[in-house]
């Protein structure tokens, strides 16, 4: 499992937008790159990754090898009601890693 | 009179050093001032951890009271008769699995003094020590026959390609560098600078090494610890 | 080997070099499958990144759009780097508990090169910026 970082507000006022941001240890391997025996180091990289807010998208996304290492994303959601976001993403090897964030929104 | 010109004899080349987070680029610097968007913070986190698992809290308590600590270091060990890296105390006290989870205790255990300015002792026996690694400092070496001061005193704030030539001081490892894209040790980053003027690198653990750790550690001093730093 | 298998050769390997870079031109096409002939505005966001790159391993981008229209919403952001190794950068789709159409990321850039993002409104438009960027070297590598 890698390690993450996830910082959201955790508590919200109804209508507020507010902003998700998570950094996840992974190499992202782009498959470009060779050993110091000149073999191509096998392409390695998280390639889905998805959020959502009481199983409401908030977005999902397709990465590419030209993500920096220990990918870095920000992005925003609408506060409603109190519940769970949940980031789940998926790697080469079809590992899925889910993270879960617990809010409260009042009125 | 004579008091101020032993103060000149005494005082280091340069007046004030100036850290290498003032040669980096603004979105360095941004993603160095925020804790939450510092890659190296992964690592501080399994430092964390690690504090608990390896049982630093039982003698140390909390990794708190470790603040201080690191601005200390390396430190001149009387018993050993040279410098010790932080790194290698850790090391005298627990083994440290991998070279990642020391990392990550260096992280963590560093952060506890960010701010503090460096207080590397170098009276007394110690000034051996110093002494010697001032003179590897301003050693020419290599095929590129390149001393450490030729750049980084003599050329400092000058370019070098496109990137700026910084002073070179150690006040924010373990940096999470972006050329490595992930954390790295100031034993890393001399390796490469040695390597880049074609030397044979120190071994790690040698005696040259503490030393140029500890004179370079020395030199810094006014310098605040801003560990982990990020640098391009 | 005669004259003809030669510059075949030397063809292939234009070819093997041409395949390890993307090109302006295949962006292009990525860029036409994916707006399949709708209208494309240039402007209304903004794909924020260094002019001058200090280190193309870990580079800053954000993505902000203007609010659209009432009754309309982004979709979708797309980015695409002209001189990469792979031509796509980052794909997103907005959900109803999206707030502000904004993402920001780091990213790889091999050199200096433009980098070209879209937006795909509801109404099917899209809006696009781009950035040229010059890439440095770094003088001292691993």
């Amino acid at each position: 499992m890698a390690r993450t970082l996830i910082n959201v507000k955790k508590t919200l006022t109804r209508g507020e937008a507010f902003e998700i941001r998570l950094l996840i240890a992974h190499p992202m391997e782009s498959g470009q790159r060779r050993d110091s025996n000149g073999q191509v180091i096998a392409r390695d990289i998280i390639n889905r990754f998805s959020c959502t807010y009481n199983d409401m998208l908030v977005l999902e996304a397709t990465l590419f090898p030209a993500i920096s290492a220990n990918p870095y994303l920000s992005f925003w959601a609408v506060a409603t009601e109190t519940g769970s976001i949940v980031m789940t993403w998926t790697d080469d090897h079809g590992t899925v890693q889910t993270e879960r964030v617990e809010v409260t929104v009042s009125a | 009179m004579i008091w101020l010109l032993l103060l000149l004899l005494v005082s280091p080349a340069q007046a004030q050093p100036r850290s290498g987070y003032l040669d980096a680029g603004p979105d360095s610097r941004a993603m160095q001032d925020d804790d939450t968007a510092n890659p190296a913070f992964l690592w501080v986190e399994q430092g964390k951890v690690l504090w608990g698992s390896l049982g630093c809290g039982g003698c140390h308590g909390d990794v708190a009271t470790m603040r201080g600590v690191a601005a200390r270091y390396p430190k001149y060990d009387a018993v050993l008769g040279r410098p010790v890296s932080l790194a290698r105390r850790i090391a005298t006290h627990r083994a440290v699995p991998d070279s990642e989870d020391m990392l990550a205790l260096l992280a963590v255990i560093g952060l506890q003094s960010r701010g503090l300015p460096l207080a590397i002792d170098i009276s007394g026996p110690a000034r051996p020590s110093y002494e010697a690694g001032k003179a590897l400092f301003h050693r020419r070496q290599g095929q590129l026959n390149l001393a450490c001061a030729n750049c980084h005193d003599d050329l400092a704030g000058r370019h070098l390609g496109g990137a700026v030539i910084p002073e070179g001081h150690p006040n924010g490892y373990p940096i999470y560098r972006l050329e490595w894209q992930a954390l790295g040790s100031l034993e890393r980053r001399l390796r490469q600078c040695v390597v880049g003027v074609r030397a044979v690198p120190w071994a790690d653990g040698s005696r040259e090494l503490a030393d140029l750790e500890f004179f370079l550690g020395a030199r810094a001093a006014g310098l605040v610890v801003e560990t982990p730093a990020v640098r391009p | 080997m005669n004259r003809r298998a030669f510059l075949l050769s030397g063809a292939a390997l234009v070819a093997v070099s041409v395949e390890a870079r993307a090109t302006p031109a295949e962006v292009a096409r990525l860029i036409a499958a994916l707006t399949e002939g709708a209208r494309v505005v240039e402007g209304g966001m903004k794909l924020d990144l260094p002019l001058l790159v200090e280190n193309g391993n870990v580079v800053a981008m954000s993505i902000t759009v203007d609010d659209p229209p009432p009754g309309q919403h982004v979709e979708s952001l797309h980015v695409f780097a002209e001189a990469n190794p792979l031509p796509e950068v980052l794909h997103v789709r907005f959900g109803p508990a999206a707030a502000r159409p904004r993402i920001a990321t780091r990213i790889r850039l091999a050199t200096s090169q433009s980098v070209i993002a879209l937006a795909k409104l509801s109404d099917g438009s899209f809006r696009r910026d781009s950035v040229d960027l010059l890439v440095t070297l770094a003088a001292c590598l691993d």
